[in-house]
């Protein structure tokens, strides 16, 4: 990358740091609120982009991943008193770790089509175990509990406030957003994209192509798994609904919509979703289908713009 | 050297093709013609372009400048389900039948087209398996259970049930034993009486110039030379220059 | 002591008991089974010709159901609403395939996974919209049951086992036999070949998808008297289809039928020890162990 555009990119970063972080200071709670949720929903779409947009593999996994931290930051939070955020994390991480692993190991080895449909078919697995344990995992109602408080607990904590969730889901994402890229840019971020050019060249090099798609599962599902924390530390429940396949779904909408293979593009296709579902439901009120023409236009995209918003904001300013 | 006719008239012309075959820039400006019920060779070294003037031909490739014209109209860019229904009949260079069909099943993917009666079909059934009895013996069995050269008739009969009025042939005599060699030489000539007309593409010279009228030289991508093929000999020095090592 | 002979000897006593139910789970199993395996054989069609995994195709089911309930309620006959629907869905089917999919040809697979994906969200809110949130009823044609050992049977049940086999038997002489059918395979077999013989390579996908979808919607009648009709129906449905197709190796007819078969035998035997909810799990561990160790499919010779 230029040293120009390189520069820009970073300002561009900046500028948009700094309004996210204003945001709750400004914003009504409602708005607020909307926006964390697509920081949250953004985080899950990008740890989906590394494997579409990166490696070539479309997940329909992500559900699996995202639930199983929701479910993981759940166990923490219920059974280890007092509530212990890192605690929430470290187990929501694992959890989605487990399942990522189980993935990996058995989907890698499996073309294109058959890795999707495969995943596809894991989230369903894992929505099925959910939905019927009922004793572990509360079954169709799911689970509640409380919020754990920021700090570190038996030396200092402090509630979260709506503004200090805000920072705090922005710090994460922003910090994941950040390592996400590194590694993107890295010798083996390079590997992954050849891998999605050319997978047969990349393994005739010498590659262990198989070995790569593990590790790229693998920190897939650990991202997604921390979203699955953010969302269950913000909204206080967890439901077997997140680990149906549909929102897998929804995460790779979000990546077509703003741009597969940029990171941030996943991000930009969350806002732009909930904030058309957001307008239409204003406009035409709750009843209205919001999701029939919001369909309709991803459709189109997929076959217009395949390259997302972002690759058609790109296009256009460099015109 | 004889002059090339020009393009006015001809049953199939094509003027300054360019071809690209992903990112290689294959043809570089090819122009030829093939006049009604002529049989005209297209010779030249392995990977000149000669496969590649075929395929753009038949609406197989797409060609990025240039123009492909049939009796005068273009029909450069047209799928080539459209070419093939217009006339013009394509044999490949790996011939690829349908392996997992019937020779009969094979034969109607060219048999069966809008406005030809039940009457008129088994009329073509008959003349194509007088010509070559062994796939009327073989007409139930697959394909891919033919040997090489009776793929290579089936995949010419095949053709030849389209009714074309021209005939692509990439290599037919390519890997076939000399006694198949001369039935392809035998069936280029029937189509030839019956007014079909042939592009043919070869490497064996000796056949060519004994079934051609007229024949084309390519080398990197363009047509360089012309000549009428009673002009020519087998070893004449631009056999050389065109197809030697 | 414990020996092999006493553990045999109470299998056999278990299952002397409990004959009667393990026979009518053998015909549930059955019904269910063909049901499947006629929406399988569009999806694996579909697939097999045209390289398009169709997300859609349980919306198709669920609209093919829909579209029988409403012929049903104006003409008052369920073979009516049958091929009704069958024709109406493969239109709409057609239409989608030249709309959406068309343009999509010779790009990555992963647009058309993405396309199909985004029609099933559509058709699924339509028919949200369009028939609102409460399950509709479809009422069997005919009424009436046979006795199975201390169940009353219906004979409808047996019916849709038959009609299924023979739509797929039907579908089955098509590719076989006629001159579409030949096209079909020929198009399956070799596209650009095919095309340079002057068959329509466009349109033979299109009716190809076309026939899928039929397909898919003349299972939403045939099986909508026994389930409630509503728009998430279809979502179950396709994700045992893909199930069975993968299992029964994607492409192949013949395997997506018996994988259809064989599943939903091995789901309705275990529904007699768990519930129905957890016996899915069974068609779950089918795949995964198909996947580890026959991964082109179970009913497939495995390439040399």
């Amino acid at each position: 990358m230029s040293k120009r555009s390189n520069k820009s990119f970073w300002i561009a970063f900046c500028i948009v740091l700094v309004a996210l972080i204003i945001a709750p200071l400004v914003l009504p709670e409602f708005w607020r609120r909307f926006l964390t949720e697509i920081l949250i929903w953004g985080l899950l779409a990008m740890s989906s982009d590394l494997l579409i947009g990166y490696t070539g593999m479309v997940s329909f996994g992500h559900s699996a991943f995202f639930g199983l931290g929701m479910y993981g930051a759940a166990a923490a939070l219920l059974t280890v008193k007092p509530a212990n955020l890192w605690l929430a994390i470290l187990y929501g991480l694992c959890g989605s770790a487990v399942v990522a692993g189980f993935v990996a190991f058995f989907a890698t080895r499996l073309r294109d089509i058959y890795f999707a449909i495969t995943t596809l078919i894991f989230s369903q697995i894992f929505y099925v175990v959910i939905f019927t344990w009922t004793e572990v995992t509360g079954g169709e109602n799911g689970l509640n509990f409380t919020r754990p408080q920021l700090g570190i607990p038996g030396i200092y904590t402090v509630p979260f406030t709506p503004e200090m969730l805000h920072w705090f889901v922005l710090a994460v994402v922003t910090a994941s957003y950040l390592i996400l890229r590194r590694i993107t840019q890295s010798p083996f971020g390079m590997v992954l994209q050849s891998i999605r050019e050319n997978e047969a060249r990349t393994r005739a090099i010498g590659y262990p192509v198989e070995r790569y798609k593990i590790v790229a599962v693998m920190l897939s599902g650990l991202f997604a798994g921390l979203a699955g924390v953010l969302y269950a530390v913000q909204n206080r429940f967890a439901a077997p609904d997140f680990v149906y396949f549909v929102v897998s779904g929804e995460a790779v909408i979000y990546n077509v919509m703003g741009g597969i293979g940029t990171l941030v593009g996943p991000i930009v296709g969350a806002g732009f979703f909930l904030g058309l579902r957001e307008l239409s439901s204003r406009i035409f009120g709750d009843q209205f289908p919001y999701l029939i023409p919001v369909g309709v236009i991803f459709i189109a995209m997929v076959i217009f713009l395949p390259q997302g918003l972002l690759g058609f904001a790109r296009r256009w300013l460099n015109r | 050297m004889s002059a090339p006719p020009t393009a006015a008239g001809a049953l199939v012309a094509v003027e300054d093709l360019h071809t690209f075959y992903g990112k290689s820039h294959v043809l570089h400006g090819v122009s030829l013609s093939v006049g009604r019920g002529e049989v005209v060779g297209l010779l030249g070294r392995n990977g000149v372009g000669k496969s590649t003037t075929l395929k753009s031909i038949m609406g197989l490739l797409d060609p990025s400048r240039g123009k492909v014209l049939l009796e005068g109209q273009a029909i450069t860019g047209l799928p080539a389900h459209k070419v093939a229904r217009l006339g013009i009949a394509y044999v490949p260079e790996d011939r690829r039948i349908f392996k997992l069909l019937t020779v009969m099943e094979n034969l109607r993917t060219g048999l069966d087209r809008q406005g030809v009666t039940e009457a008129r079909k088994q009329e073509l059934l008959d003349k194509l398996f007088a010509y070559f009895p062994r796939l009327a013996e073989r007409r139930s069995q697959a394909g891919g259970t033919l040997s090489g050269g009776e793929q290579q008739m089936l995949a010419i009969a095949r053709a030849m049930m389209l009714e074309p009025k021209i005939i692509l042939l990439d290599e037919p005599t390519e890997g076939l034993m000399p006694r198949m060699v001369s039935q392809i030489k035998e069936i280029v000539e029937v189509l030839h009486r019956d007014g079909v007309a042939i592009l043919l593409v070869e490497q064996n010279v000796p056949l060519t110039l004994e079934a051609c009228q007229r024949v084309y030289f390519m080398e990197k991508g363009v047509v360089r030379h012309h000549a009428l093929a009673s002009e020519l000999k087998v070893d004449d020095p631009v056999i050389h220059q065109y197809l030697g090592v | 002591m414990f020996t092999m002979g006493d553990a045999i000897g109470s299998g056999w006593a278990w299952l002397a008991a409990h004959g009667d139910i393990i026979i009518i789970q053998t015909v549930n199993g059955i019904v269910t089974g063909m049901i499947l395996a006629l929406i399988a054989s569009g999806l694996t069609l579909i697939f097999g010709i045209m390289d398009v995994v169709n997300f859609a195709h349980g919306e198709l089911f669920m609209l093919g159901a829909y579209v029988g309930v409403v012929v049903l309620a104006t003409s008052g006959s369920f073979w009516l609403a049958l091929v009704m629907s069958t024709l109406v869905v493969a239109l709409i089917g057609a239409a989608l395939q030249i709309i959406t999919l068309r343009p999509l040809i010779g790009r990555d697979p992963l647009n058309t996974i993405l396309a199909t994906f985004g029609i099933s969200l559509v058709l699924q809110n339509y028919a949200l919209w369009q028939f609102g949130p409460v399950p509709r009823k479809l009422d069997e044609p005919i009424t009436g049951q046979f006795v199975l050992f201390y169940l009353a049977y219906p004979w409808y049940r047996l019916l849709i086992a038959l009609l299924s086999g023979a739509i797929i038997g039907g579908l089955y002489l098509f590719l076989k036999h006629g001159t579409y059918g030949i096209w079909i395979r020929a198009t399956t077999q070799d596209r650009v070949m095919a095309q340079a013989m002057g068959i329509p390579v466009p349109w033979v996908y299109t009716g190809v998808f076309a026939i899928g979808a039929g397909m898919a919607a003349a299972s939403g009648v045939l099986f909508g008297p026994l389930i409630g009709i509503n728009h998430a129906m279809g979502l179950d449905w396709v994700l045992k289809a893909f199930i069975v197709v993968v299992v029964g190796g994607m492409g192949n007819l013949g395997g997506s039928i018996a994988a259809s078969i064989f599943v939903s035998l091995l789901e309705a035997y275990a529904a007699i020890v768990v519930s129905p909810a957890q016996a899915v799990i069974v068609s779950f561990v089918v795949l995964i162990l198909t996947l580890l160790f026959r991964p082109t499919g179970l009913f497939v010779p495995t390439p040399k």
